[in-house]
């Protein structure tokens, strides 16, 4: 049997303001790390797969995303499928 | 009476207090609404309380949205039923797709817990219906993400179809950056949707509905739900009443 482990990212769109962002990013200045141009905060979420028969996996986590996992309006993401037998 | 419909989710906190505006101050029919409800028809409004469902995990109101009594609130909204959401009911009707645009961060990154000054744009909703356009509320604000996001092209929709219904301004009146207390665009404290009877707004109503909480203008949207909805009823009664002398 297959096991599929998914990293999926989600990212605040570029024009989407990010207030963390920006504190990580003069928090490191602030500590000598003046090369630091611009820092943003997103979410890394794995999924772990263990049965990939309901359909294509990156196609289902994709819609995954659409359905929750994202919010279209404020959030880009990106699946990445690790493939692994067991 | 009417009977209005307070929803509760795992983690929702101000349902009591919405309970106490309508039941106790206003004197209408109120019950408590467990989200795993599938029928709202028995009611006459609906409110979305604010809260930290779902401890706000994923995005605020990204689980809540999904809860069974959410596709019954969508059927309860499209057929023309009042549906009033407040703070993070405005998140989760955002997340539901009932409403547009997102609900960020603040731009300060703080929690911000305070009285904000609110400006009526409009007043043919059914939460805006007893006021006038340009009239300024004094209600409180309680959130860490009010921070009213959508796209330019969202922006202009909303404008075009004149679907902001509250700004944050200065006791004045005035839309300024000072009076927005968390970034949102264009001071935008409250939006509806397409027909108007979906109201999402930040600002908590609830909790200044009578004077003994230090102000009572968050009555007046109550109120106004409860006129519109008089003003409803004696359309439909004036409907029955010609199609009774028509039949005669």
């Amino acid at each position: 049997m297959k096991e599929y482990r998914v990293k999926v990212e989600v990212k605040l769109k570029p024009v989407v303001l990010d207030p963390q962002g920006k504190s990580i990013l003069s928090a490191l200045r602030n500590l000598g790390f003046g090369e630091v141009e611009d820092a943003r905060i997103g979410k890394l979420i794995e999924l772990t797969i263990k049965d990939g028969s309901a359909g294509d996996v990156e196609e289902r986590v994709t819609e995954m995303c659409r359905k929750l996992l994202s919010n279209p309006v404020i959030e880009n993401f990106d699946v990445k499928v690790e493939e692994k037998n067991v | 009476m009417y009977r209005f419909a307070v929803i509760v989710f795992p983690g929702s906190n101000c349902d009591h207090d919405c309970y106490h505006a309508v039941k106790h101050v206003l004197g209408e029919g109120c019950e408590f609404v467990w989200h795993e409800e599938e029928d709202l028809s028995r009611f006459d409004a609906v409110i979305v309380p604010g809260g930290f469902s779902y401890g706000d995990y994923l995005r605020t109101g990204a689980i809540a949205s999904l809860s069974p009594v959410m596709k019954a609130v969508a059927d309860f909204a499209s057929n023309g039923g009042p549906v009033i959401g407040i703070c993070n009911g405005f998140q989760i009707l955002v997340e539901a797709g009932l409403l547009p645009g997102a609900l960020i961060r603040n731009s300060s990154l703080k929690f911000v817990c305070k009285w904000v000054d609110i400006r009526v744009e409009r007043n043919d909703t059914p939460f805006t219906y007893n006021l006038e356009v340009g009239d300024v509320l004094r209600i409180p604000v309680a959130h860490g993400e009010g921070n009213y996001f959508t796209t330019d092209e969202g922006l202009k929709a909303l404008k075009d179809e004149s679907r902001v219904v509250f700004r944050y301004v200065t006791p004045d009146g005035e839309a300024s950056p000072e009076a927005n207390p968390n970034g949102s665009l264009d001071n935008i404290a409250g939006i509806c949707s397409e027909e108007g009877n979906v109201l999402g707004l930040m600002p908590h109503p609830e909790r200044c509905a009578e004077e003994l909480l230090g102000g009572e203008d968050g009555r007046l949207i109550f109120e106004s739900i409860i006129s519109w909805l008089d003003a409803g009823r004696d359309k439909r009664q004036r409907a029955e009443i010609l199609a009774m002398k028509a039949d005669a």
